[in-house]
């Protein structure tokens, strides 16, 4: 392995952490979208801030470190990507932008109008951004993204953009929605986790059979990927399929704490699959990890800057997901009972 | 790659103006908030009760704020990209690893914030106590960083440059080089301490302003007086770290110096030019102190300052703008100074300014002002820089965008930020209140309708 392979390695791992933590935070809001009005979706509204509130932006902070390393140690294909996929990465920007403000704004929120008017504004756009990246995923895996300028609207419309489209926002809802069973079982919500735990496992049959003939499109649009898929790749794509039907089988017994360990992998699996099929390329059939890697010296850099963050930033966040994780973290704090009605409810 | 038309040129360095402009007021109480909610903290838990309330407020004000800031800081990486590949593609691994650093820093204060509004109630006093620290540190190597970067584009270095304009290439790449580049340290230190004085200022105005209405209480005079400290001792070393910064402008960006000094010819024993613009080479409208620019910018009376005309008209910076930006900056700064130093100095002899109307009122414009200050400087540095995105190696219209329609994506950034600097005003203003007159300091949040039957909304 080389060193623009490590570094590429390390990028990649970014990708994966993204997908997981912020993809339950993402598909939080999918859920919060669905959750009917005031009165119905109070409690689930209720369980995601305790849920997301602690952890979503530290969460956040994995898509700037993609972002960082890619542009430092592929210089070329981050520019060759952002300018081709520029209409994508503005609407991403754009519900970045309406889902931290909205759902920081709704928590502070004075009346139930405003509450609304915040939270439609977090929980949209928590649908359009990781459907807008899954976009952007799909339009790199089908080779469209060449280092040349690009059509600004062909790039990312293709079948496999749809696909990743589509995709992300099911896995992201079906993570979401197995993380809340248990974070609501914990907190001892039990009729919450029964109502989680059923849209998890509807999401997760959903992202299962989409996944599966996903392969149809692929093999058409993304020659490439699909023969990665099917062969170097190959067993991510068996251990998702394992991990899901794990989860799934989990979910139908209420154990969500070992339903969300299956998820969690499912999901993995498939990103990790994802990059392995097109490995060694940067931009599938465009440019090579050894051919557009930065200057040598910034890569070690770069492993340098790693291991400060293993021995900072990682630690830390081990500590917060261990505090959010503790019992007495998952129901609301000592200060004051919380006068909203809601908490009552079921 | 494409030419690019002169107004599209003009709208990506809007949007990256408006976009900047608005995240480095958030970035400021990124920074040095968590010092001012450790003060109080650490003081409401030895036993001063009013002191501890201060520092919950804060903590949800910071929540809110830190949100916007975390977002609005994001749109800026992204920008980075979608504005200026022609700076990405050339010299993404020269810069990148302080942009990685800083990654590891948001990261850290990311986390510590989640702890720290999360901790009430939950973890033992001292433990919250300390998480405060790891974002304090965070601070420090978040604007280091993110200021490393500027710093390079003002005083490139760490990379050897072939060609130019269009076909420019880069090789020999030394990041540590250009991260430590020459002009990092007292640029960093002149936005640190900006910071402060920033987030002091504010939020004594917005203790001053309540305490204009009539809310005298121990809490708004803590309030203010804790940040109002934070504020002077900002605001009295930021000349001195200000005036060595320029102090190297004659060597390091001359263009920049002479464009702040509203000089079009070298001169000797150059006088200096308050206010006034420069029309065809001549400078009206201002006041001329003799002598004095050569002494504040080069130490001495008989020292030559740099006129414009050392580099043809092409490779000069608007001069108009970047002189009286810097000199509002400088303005506002000097006044800052004496109004901190004017309240301290009444109170060592026992006046109580809190009874004077005329110095709530100064304190309530003190806090825009800080604002205004920032934003001014910021401008200075950035146009002073024109027509280069990175100094004497890359021209700002080499490295923008092929793509077209930036005015709309410019449009909707203004409407977004526009709305959102709205509503964050309104929100916090809405939860003063509502401590105010609730006496509470939980804000609990309505998920679901107080009695009555709401109708059925889509969210």
């Amino acid at each position: 392995m080389s060193l623009a392979d490590l570094c590429a390695a390390l990028m990649f791992f970014g990708v994966i952490a993204y997908s997981i933590f912020a993809g339950a935070d993402f598909g939080s809001g999918v859920w919060d979208l669905l959750a009917g009005n005031a009165e119905r979706g109070g409690a689930l509204r209720h369980q995601i801030d305790r849920s997301i509130g602690p952890v979503w932006e530290a969460n956040h902070v994995w898509l700037i470190y993609v972002l960082v390393f890619m542009w430092t140690a592929f210089p070329r294909p981050f520019s060759a990507m952002i300018t081709t996929l520029f209409v994508p990465w503005l609407f991403v920007a754009l519900g970045i932008v309406l889902r931290g403000s909205g759902f920081a704004f709704r928590k502070f929120a004075e009346t139930l109008s405003q509450a609304r008017f915040y939270g439609a504004a977090f929980a949209a756009s928590s649908v359009i951004t990781p459907f807008f990246l899954g976009m952007i995923a799909g339009a790199i895996a089908s080779g469209r993204v060449s280092l040349e300028h690009g059509g600004l609207i062909t790039s990312w419309t293709g079948p496999t953009s749809w696909v990743g489209g589509v995709l992300a926002v099911l896995t992201c809802s079906f993570l979401a929605a197995t993380f809340l069973a248990a974070d609501s079982s914990r907190a001892g919500d039990h009729e919450l986790a029964r109502y989680c735990g059923r849209r998890a496992l509807v999401s997760g049959i959903a992202s299962g059979t989409v996944a599966m003939f996903a392969i149809l499109p692929i093999e058409v649009d993304a020659k490439t990927l699909a023969d990665g898929l099917q062969g170097r790749a190959a067993p991510f794509v068996v251990i998702s399929a394992v991990a899901g039907a794990f989860a799934l089988w989990r979910l139908s017994a209420q154990r969500y704490a070992r339903a969300r360990v299956g998820a969690v992998i499912a999901v993995a699996a498939v990103v990790i699959g994802w990059g392995v099929a097109q490995y060694p390329d940067v931009l599938v059939d465009h440019a090579t990890i050894a051919d557009t890697a930065g200057a040598r010296s910034t890569l070690f850099g770069l492993l340098i800057v790693f291991a400060i963050a293993a021995v900072t930033a990682v630690p830390a966040m081990v500590w917060l997901f261990v505090l959010v994780n503790r019992r007495d973290w998952a129901s609301d704090a000592h200060e004051a009972p919380l006068a909203s009605p809601s908490s009552q409810q079921g | 790659m494409l030419a690019v038309s002169a107004s599209q040129l003009m709208a990506a360095r809007d949007q990256m103006a408006l976009s900047l402009g608005f995240h480095i007021v958030l970035s400021c109480f990124g920074v040095a908030f968590p010092t001012l909610i450790y003060i109080v903290h650490r003081r409401g838990i030895r036993g001063d009760a009013d002191a501890l309330v201060l520092a919950k407020r804060w903590s949800k004000v910071a929540a809110v704020l830190f949100a916007v800031g975390a977002v609005s800081g994001t749109v800026l990486s992204f920008e980075m990209g979608l504005l200026w590949p022609g700076l990405m593609s050339r010299f993404g691994d020269v810069i990148g690893l302080p942009f990685a650093l800083e990654g590891i820093a948001f990261f850290v204060e990311a986390i510590f914030m989640g702890i720290y509004l999360y901790g009430w109630g939950r973890l033992s006093p001292r433990t919250h106590l300390r998480t405060l620290i790891p974002m304090m540190v965070s601070g420090v190597v978040g604007t280091f960083c993110v200021v490393a970067v500027n710093a390079w584009m003002n005083s490139p270095s760490g990379f050897r440059a072939v060609g130019s304009g269009a076909a420019l290439t880069v090789t020999a790449v030394q990041p540590w080089t250009a991260m430590f580049n020459n002009a990092v340290w007292l640029q960093f230190l002149h936005m640190f301490i900006a910071a402060y004085m920033v987030t002091g200022f504010v939020a004594a105005a917005v203790y001053a302003s309540g305490m204009r209405k009539g809310r005298r209480d121990r809490v708004h005079r803590l309030g203010f007086t804790v940040a109002f400290a934070v504020a002077t001792i900002a605001a009295i070393a930021q000349p001195l770290v200000g005036h060595v910064a320029g102090m190297r402008l004659a060597e390091h960006q001359p263009t920049k110096l002479a464009a702040m000094e509203l000089a079009a010819t070298t001169e000797h024993n150059a006088p200096l030019i308050l206010g006034g613009v420069l029309i065809d080479g001549k400078v009206y409208g201002a006041i001329e102190i003799p002598g004095l620019s050569s002494l504040l910018s080069r130490g001495w009376f008989n020292r030559d300052v740099p006129g414009l005309d050392i580099v043809p008209t092409a490779d000069q910076p608007p001069a108009n703008v970047v002189h009286n930006s810097f000199q509002i900056m400088v303005a506002i700064g000097t006044a800052l100074v004496l109004f901190s130093v004017w309240f301290w100095w009444r109170r060592r002899r026992g006046h109580d300014s809190f009874d004077s109307r005329w110095f709530l009122r100064l304190a309530v414009v003190a806090g825009p002002a800080a604002v205004l200050a920032l934003e001014s400087g910021w401008t200075t540095t950035e146009v002073g820089r024109q027509p280069w995105i990175v100094y004497g190696v890359l021209r700002v219209k080499d490295a923008v965008t092929p793509n077209g329609g930036i005015w709309i994506s410019f449009s909707v950034i203004l409407i977004v930020y526009a709305g959102l600097a709205t509503i964050t005003y309104r929100v916090i203003r809405s939860m003063s209140r509502r401590w105010r007159d609730n006496g509470e300091i939980d804000l609990p949040t309505p998920y679901g309708p107080p009695a009555e039957k709401e109708p059925v909304a889509v969210s």
